[in-house]
């Protein structure tokens, strides 16, 4: 309907080799571009603006995660940790380093919490080589709480008692991020280099060694990947991004505090690459969509349609239990219908429209 | 493409969804956060439909000055991200006041509001350090921080014994998180002052578990009196760990959420907490005239008084929320004349709440500028015979020394 694959003839390496092989692909990213970057800013409110921040957080984290889970097919139980991780270090630097006059910028601190947290990524990565499946799982299980533990009994990290360190919001040039649209593109700018960092992970020689991890971890071993380097390489990266993401959550409530990042954020994380799709950049997007968007919109439409058969006293009170019934129940739902995460149903969506209306 | 036509449906149908939802102009509008769901629930689930109560029962007399006041809730199951949503919903409603749940939801929402000025309470979580007006001019902790409550604690030992602690040995049992640890400097600071002995014992989370510790401190440590400031499902497993010790329940005191009906329930009931003393920041019990209103509310409209009003520390503590908002947007609509008020009117509303007590439910606050936390005051209930019973007046104790450490905080 749309657009036609065939008729695009190749004549190039580099044009066979292009991430976006077809116009409709280019132009699809410029049009979301522009809705994301200018229309968004310039006309939603700033309570959209605001759970957009959320959710554009939430997909460094979930891809960092993806390409643990879904391309190299490690489990980790410990994401919402190696966050922590990156939020304590960007706060302890920003607090306590100044330099033109003011408190580290954040283009010092977003990478240097990435890198502390790949550092510690890297160490509880060193099992993985061992130990499988479950028992990774539990081996980044106990990640997670030593890591909660130290930055909780640490004051020299966690900054005292209250183990939280306020921030000021970053700044650019001495400009300071306080408004929703400036946090927002702020966000964004860090959401889209993801992406594209991890498109591009995906199709070099280190991507393809994780998805023959993940496929087959003895056949890659005999064809001569270092199975050990590739899988740390892989806890590395995914702790880098999970690193970011605890920094960008710094930066966005301008405070840091080991509370927000337990456990319960780690199974979110694990939720939203599972429910997007294992392995799918675009699916990472739509579950973190799915996983910060879909408690809110039940609540919307249960406040509209709750007092056509309820006592509308009554409804604070059911509200939220019936979130989570559905919540719980559109889960179930959709890993029954589609196993395959959300990618596989906006897949079967395309699959759909290529050949409509002549479907035979 | 279909993705776009999602995205656009969606947000036009939410957008609509929150025009439909908006207070109209003369209606007074209250962010009220909740957890009904989440590892809070206990809490949550009595705590919200007492200040829903208080609220109607505002409306019922004809609100503040002829203006309604509408409290929007949302359950945010004390989870930070759903807190931030509702706050950003909250303020596009036009709320004058927002009230957070939980120490990390205040934490993530203390910068915000003050760039957007809208004040907020945080009765009973957060730090300490939030009682300073002037360095968080826009968060109200309303009620005795935990460093009060300690010193109050403290100071009740010390009554017991005669007003002599030298020697005793004191047990500082707690939930092992930030806020648990809360109480530890005025502890160590007292205990230098006082000349007692004193150790802390921490409980890992999720508290449910706590055997080793009560045997420590019944039978190696051997202490004279514990300060016990769990929260959560813990305390009654304390309790309960506490009964088959052996221990007099009278020799222990436990800080403002280790104290509820739910719990002495799930703990084997009444007989088991006997002679434990708790703290409390608003009164409890049923005995209080506005109770009494809200009951004869009840029956004005034919209707049974809710069961959530048989656990009167958390349903009490709703109603005292409430009354305190409704009280700073009574005192600003007051100085402004109108129904036209800003976050900022609220706030000075609050911070001019002096000698309010709501007929002896609550101490005799005293907020200002500096002081947001209204002069730290609490009293003791002790359980005798299957309720609770006062065994002080209201009191607070070591001000000046809880003062003292609360400026160096600030300095450090």
């Amino acid at each position: 309907m749309f657009h036609r694959e065939c008729g695009y003839y190749k004549t190039t390496y580099e044009s066979d080799q292009a991430i976006l092989p077809f116009p409709i692909a280019k132009q699809a990213i410029v049009g979301f571009l522009i809705l994301f970057l200018l229309v968004f800013p310039l006309f939603a409110s700033e309570y959209y603006l605001s759970q957009l921040c959320l959710v554009g957080i939430a997909v460094v984290g979930a891809l960092g995660l993806n390409i643990l889970l879904g391309y190299t097919g490690q489990i980790s139980i410990g994401h919402a940790a190696f966050m922590s991780v990156g939020a304590y270090t960007a706060a302890n630097l920003v607090t306590r380093i100044e330099i033109f006059g003011g408190p580290l910028p954040f283009w010092i601190a977003i990478p240097a919490g990435g890198c502390m947290a790949a550092l510690v990524g890297l160490v509880v990565g060193i099992p993985s080589l061992r130990v499988k499946g479950l028992y990774l799982a539990i081996a980044t299980l106990a990640a997670q709480f030593i890591i909660e533990w130290t930055i909780n009994h640490s004051p020299s990290i966690s900054g005292g008692a209250a183990a939280a360190i306020e921030v000021q919001r970053p700044s650019i040039l001495g400009w300071h991020l306080n408004d929703q649209w400036e946090l927002y593109l702020f966000v964004m700018f860090f959401a889209i280099l993801a992406i594209i960092a991890t498109t591009n992970l995906i199709r070099s020689r280190v991507g393809r060694a994780l998805i023959a991890i993940r496929d087959q971890d003895i056949a890659a071993e005999i064809i001569g990947i270092n199975v050990f380097k590739y899988k740390l390489y892989a806890f590395a990266i995914s702790s880098f991004f999970a690193g970011v993401t605890g920094v960008l959550y710094m930066y966005y409530f301008s405070i840091a505090t080991y509370e927000q990042f337990q456990i319960v954020v780690s199974i979110d994380f694990l939720a939203m690459c599972i429910i997007g799709g294992l392995g799918s950049i675009v699916g990472t997007i739509f579950g973190a969509f799915f996983i910060i968007m879909l408690p809110v919109m039940i609540r919307l439409v249960m406040e509209f349609i709750g007092p056509w058969f309820m006592d509308p006293s009554y409804l604070p009170q059911v509200i939220g239990q019936l979130r989570l019934i559905f919540f719980g129940g559109l889960i179930i739902v959709f890993l029954i219908l589609e196993p395959e995460g959300l990618n596989r149903l906006w897949q079967n969506i395309r699959n759909y429209f290529r050949v409509w209306p002549f479907s035979y | 493409m279909t993705f776009l036509k999602t995205l656009g449906v969606a947000a036009a149908v939410t957008a609509g969804l929150a025009a439909a939802t908006t207070a109209n102009a003369k209606d007074l509008a209250i962010g009220m956060m909740c957890d009904r769901t989440g590892p809070t629930a206990v809490t949550g689930t009595v705590l919200c439909p007492g200040y829903h109560d208080y609220i109607d029962l505002v409306n019922s007399k004809g609100g503040v000055m002829g203006n309604k006041i509408v409290a929007n809730e949302i359950d945010i199951e004390y989870k930070v991200p759903p807190a931030v949503e509702a706050y950003q919903r909250f303020k596009q409603d036009g709320a004058v006041l927002i009230s957070p749940y939980g120490t990390p939801m205040v934490a993530a929402l203390l910068k915000t509001m003050e760039e957007d000025k809208i004040p907020g309470t945080s009765a009973g979580f957060g730090t300490a350090a939030a009682a300073n007006g002037e360095k968080y001019p826009y968060m109200f902790p309303i009620a005795a921080s935990y460093w009060s409550q300690t010193a109050a604690a403290v100071k009740f030992i010390k009554d017991k014994f005669g007003g002599d602690l030298k020697g005793k040995k004191v047990a500082y049992i707690f939930y092992d998180n930030p806020a648990g640890r809360e109480g530890i400097p005025v502890m160590t600071h007292l205990a230098k002052k006082e000349g007692f002995e004193w150790r802390e014992f921490a409980v890992p989370a999720p508290g449910l578990e706590m055997g080793a510790q009560i045997l420590d401190i019944t039978r190696r440590f051997r202490a004279d009196f514990i300060i016990a400031h769990v929260f959560g499902r813990a305390p009654a497993v304390m309790l309960k760990e506490l009964k088959r010790s052996g221990y007099p329940m009278d020799k222990v005191i436990g800080l403002v959420w280790a104290v509820s009906e739910g719990d002495i329930a799930a703990a084997g009931g009444w007989d088991v907490a006997e002679g434990y003393n708790t703290i409390q920041f608003a009164g409890v019990g049923s005995d209080y005239p506005v109770l009494q209103q809200i009951r004869d509310m009840y029956k004005a409209n034919g209707k049974e008084q809710p069961k959530e009003m048989d656990f009167t520390v958390y349903y009490n503590r709703g109603v005292f929320q409430a009354a305190m908002h409704v009280k700073a947007i009574e005192n600003a609509v007051k100085k402004k004349g109108s129904a036209d008020i800003t976050g900022e009117d609220v706030r000075d509303g609050m911070r001019a709440i002096k000698d309010f007590s709501l007929d002896g439910l609550l101490p005799p606050l005293q907020l200002s500028a500096k002081d947001h936390e209204g002069g730290g005051f609490v009293r003791v209930f002790q359980v005798q015979k299957g309720k609770y019973v006062p065994v002080t007046d209201w009191y607070r104790a070591y001000r000046e020394d809880v003062l003292k450490l609360l400026e160096e905080e600030h300095k450090g």
